[in-house]
């Protein structure tokens, strides 16, 4: 079966990859490029533990295709810090102790990171519902609402 | 001590305690690499020449396996090793593992691979190696397999009737007097109890029973088994997992690969989530025996719906309560009985069900009875308090409906009859110090319990017990040339343990928290511990790394004593440094300063600890939950929800909230969404996340927590376990919440919006 040659951008780097018609971004990410942070808990779009965002738009990597990449701008967890700072988000999970077993917690990094690009002051409600596509079973979701806050509140500068 | 007395004196918690590091929210070690994703997880360990391992299940709930044919399926280019049962030695039925609830290696066996049959949707029957994911797909499904489907049997009552399949024809009821001459699907009859029912029945004014049903739930962990095996010439077994013990992964596997312990090397990944679910293995024997016959290392990786079809729900089951009382509220007699769906193979926890459900309650008169019962659905593994949740179900609700007859508050009933220090316990022992009463207290006297209710809602309490455990624990001490600390245990950090390791070892040496570094090891490297489980790491793991810092600081002081050239009694360990007493200058030596100079004074410094923990405190919690039902659709609004319980002392309570907070959201989950769908020829039918429901973010309110904090005295922090207690309480707290607000009782969980709905409009 020939493989075929995508190029795409990610974390603002640019990268060549091979890989074949029925192959998933999220393996693409985890097995060729050896960017394990996004996480597979279901392949069926369920549980967000792979999400990344495509142009900006948050996806599950599960549910798209490698060579649907192809030209776009991927974001995924390895990017969301910068060099050896970190995220508020990042910080704020990990002041909150917004994580247990920590295996859902890029997923949610990433969807949190979307949501106050797009809405910096989001209600508590507004903020379920976005988080509503990453499943965590260990937190009751309790300390990441907080952690999303808190991260909101530093982003606007408050 | 009178309640009242042992009330005050329990709030002496850790802030008045002096603590200079314990009870403080530090930032986790790991913390960074797991929010930044470089933290390692079980599939994400790779090796050169690495195949991809796939597990071939059966399609049928119960079908005797005629025969396999895996020539097709070698025959495939890139395929280079298949597995069946053939590859796996005989275990006899004697041979059983120690741990926190003895397994029988012959089961694990045929679990791990089926042998004569075939025993639930999803049992593995063979596996594959191959060079890729796709090749192994393919591969999996050109394994030939003949089978002779037979009738199933899902429900523990069916299970138990005479006519119903046999699962095991050499099963026969243990428990039984005399012992039964026929096979049957009950493996185990237990029976706990103090006192006499009759009689205690005879004294009640008011008598309350109900019969439960509940079903069959998974742990529900976001990340799927995973494992790499490489095998090679000279016999060793290299094994990276995720597991909630390295050292249960070398013994089941070495164990059911028919290998010498020696010879299987566990390297622990990051554990995305266990639960309990975690505390056996499914794949890891399989990638170990492929490996080799295929002589190159092998990952195997489950897809949710293996997870699901094939790895550890907790048992759904029958629970029948039936309590009495008088009319002051006093509780006269307890009566339980249960039936616990095992799956496949013999173990549900249904004893500690029937040890449970009474705990917290001083009664006179109780009798429990469970039955252990397997039926064609997957082997149940640990999950959360086994066992308890169902019974405190039966139990609290049971309660909640005594207390309308007896027109008490509920938590006053509770308060009435409950244990203190001193109780004798209807399963066994007599508690110690316990904080169950002080739970009630805080519960009370929580805003929440007083709050108004809006229309369509309703409040309801429920409280939980768990035993929680010790064991065999081991904790090494390394000091490094600068005076910081190397904590090396073996014991998987699944929610936080690393930070309380880190914490333990701090205080004891007297040192800022950030100079520790905690590190989990490999069997290779460390000595035995228990797996993590039984809320045991904090309480037993922590006992070691105490006692480890004791060893370095006998050490410590040795060396300051050599330098001073004084007796060592002479040398006290104060604030993180020796202090030498007998000069007037005190004259004191910084750890660092001691480990900068340790080459002088007789080298490396190293203490270590291997212990089998005793002294477990039990924990109890006590749940407040308002829900809101629409009377149209049935649906339930979780709008508010509090968990309260004795934690002992919180080394770190950011995570010891998030215990309460995670567990009060498994029970909300079990109450009101999860449950195993079954079709008619005994599939599963809800193998995902979208049709199996776990509460999701907007499902839910903050879960507010409070921390009682009565020490246990086991422990010198005074540490009891807070793993587990926090998904007793839910099911019950749901399901009074719900009869508050709807004035229905739902006695069969999950109680799922046409469920309820039913069962308004049939109380019209």
């Amino acid at each position: 079966m020939s493989k075929h040659h995508v190029t795409a951008t990610i974390n603002g780097d640019p990268v060549e990859y091979l890989c074949t018609t029925e192959q998933t971004l999220l393996d693409v990410l985890r097995d060729d490029l050896q960017l394990t942070g996004s996480k597979e808990g279901c392949a069926s779009g369920d549980c967000g533990a792979c999400s990344v965002t495509i142009d900006g738009r948050l996806v599950c990597a599960c549910l798209v295709l490698g060579v649907e990449a192809g030209g776009c701008e991927i974001g995924t967890i390895e990017g969301v810090a910068d060099g050896d700072s970190l995220h508020p988000l990042q910080q704020q999970f990990l002041q909150e102790a917004a994580l247990q077993c920590g295996i859902c917690t890029p997923g949610f990094i990433v969807a949190a990171k979307s949501l106050l690009e797009r809405n910096p002051n989001p209600t508590e409600t507004e903020m379920r519902y976005w988080l509503a596509g990453n499943l965590c079973r260990c937190t009751g979701y309790d300390k990441i609402i907080t952690a999303v806050s808190n991260a909101a509140a530093e982003l606007r500068g408050e | 001590m009178g309640k009242e007395e042992q009330f005050k004196t329990a709030t002496q918690s850790a802030q008045s305690s002096g603590y200079k590091v314990v009870g403080t929210r530090p930032i986790r070690p790991d913390g960074i690499e797991k929010v930044t994703g470089r933290a390692n997880f079980g599939s994400d360990y790779n090796l050169p020449g690495m195949l991809v391992g796939r597990i071939v299940r059966s399609p049928h709930a119960h079908a005797r396996i005629v025969s396999v044919n895996t020539d097709k399926a070698m025959a495939l280019k890139g395929v280079k090793a298949v597995v069946t049962s053939a590859d796996f030695p005989e275990i006899g039925p004697k041979a059983r593992g120690a741990g926190e609830a003895p397994i029988s290696f012959r089961d694990l066996s045929r679990n791990v691979m089926a042998r004569e049959k075939a025993l639930y949707d999803g049992h593995a029957v063979a596996a594959v190696a191959a060079t890729t994911t796709a090749i192994a797909e393919q591969a999996a499904g050109l394994v030939e397999i003949e089978y002779e489907v037979l009738p199933h049997v899902l429900d523990a009552r069916e299970s138990m009737k005479p006519d119903a399949p046999l699962l095991h024809d050499d099963m026969f009821t243990k428990g039984l007097d005399p012992k039964p001459e026929t096979a049957s699907n009950i493996n185990q009859r237990f029976e706990f109890g103090i006192g006499d029912i009759a009689a205690g029945f005879a004294a009640a004014d008011v008598i309350v029973e109900y019969d439960f049903t509940t079903q069959c739930v998974h742990q529900g962990y976001i990340e799927p088994h995973a494992c790499v095996a490489n095998t090679t010439e000279d016999g060793m077994s290299t094994v990276w997992a995720s597991s909630q013990g390295q050292f249960m992964v070398r013994n089941y596997s070495a164990t059911v690969c028919g290998m010498d312990i020696s010879k299987v090397r566990v390297l622990p990944a990051e554990i995305g989530g266990g639960f309990g679910g975690k505390t056996t293995v499914y794949l890891e024997p399989v990638a170990i025996i492929l490996s080799k016959k295929a002589g190159k290392p092998v990952k195997i990786v489950m897809n949710r719906e293996d997870v699901f079809r094939a790895t550890g729900p907790t048992s759904g089951g029958h629970a029948y309560a039936k309590i009495g009382a008088k009319k002051d509220g006093t509780i006269t007699a307890g009566e339980l009985t249960m039936e616990y769906e095992a799956g496949a193979f013999p173990g549900s926890p249904v004893q500690f069900g029937c040890m449970t459900g009474y705990a917290p309650y001083d009664i006179e008169n109780v009798k429990t009875v469970g039955f252990d019962v397997v039926v064609n659905r997957p082997k149940v593994a640990a999950y959360r308090a086994p066992g308890a949740p169902v019974a405190a179900f039966a139990v609290e609700s049971a309660l909640d409906e005594l207390a309308k007859k007896l027109v008490m508050d509920p938590i006053a009933l509770r308060e009435k009859n409950a244990a203190t220090e001193g109780t004798q316990s209807a399963y066994g022992p007599k508690f110690q110090r316990i904080g169950y009463l002080e739970t009630l207290h805080a519960a009370k006297n929580h805003p929440h319990y007083s709050a108004p209710l809006g229309p369509n809602q309703g409040r309801g309490v429920a409280s939980g017990f768990w035993f929680n455990i010790g064991g065999e624990s081991s904790a090494a001490m390394h000091i490094n040339e600068d005076g910081t600390v190397e904590v090396v245990t073996a014991n998987p950090d699944i929610g936080g343990s690393r930070a309380s390791m880190a914490i333990m070892a701090a205080e004891v040496l007297g040192i800022d928290v950030s100079r520790v570094k905690p590190l989990i090891a490999d069997t290779a490297s460390s000595a035995y511990s228990m797996l993590t489980g039984g809320s045991r790491v904090t309480f037993a793991v922590g006992k070691a790394v105490c006692e480890a810092a004791d060893d370095v600081i006998v050490q410590l002081r040795q060396r300051a004593a050599k330098v001073w050239d004084v007796d060592i009694d002479a040398v006290e360990w104060t604030d993180g440094a020796a202090i030498n007493t007998k000069s007037d200058a005190n004259d004191s030596l910084t750890l660092a300063a001691i480990a900068n100079t340790a080459g002088k004074t007789g080298g490396p410094i190293s203490g270590k600890a291997n212990i089998n923990a005793t002294g477990a405190g039990p924990g109890f919690g006590t749940h407040i939950c308002d829900i809101e039902v629409d009377p149209e659709t049935g649906r339930t609004t979780v709008v508010r929800y509090t968990a309260i319980q004795d934690v002992g002392t919180a080394i770190h309570p950011s995570y010891v909230e998030g215990q309460l907070q995670g567990g009060a959201v498994q029970g909300i989950g079990w109450a009101l969404n999860e449950e195993y769908i079954y079709d008619d020829k005994g599939c599963l039918q809800n193998g995902g996340f979208l049709d199996y429901r776990v509460p999701v973010a907007s499902d839910l309110p903050m879960i507010d927590t409070v921390l009682v904090e009565v020490p246990n005295p086991g422990h010198r922090f005074g540490v009891r376990g807070v793993g587990e207690v926090p998904i007793v309480p839910p099911l019950a707290a749901v399901a009074n919440a719900v009869a508050a607000a709807a004035n229905v009782r739902m006695t069969d969980l999950p109680i799922s919006p046409p469920k309820l709905l039913a069962a308004i409009d049939g109380s019209k």
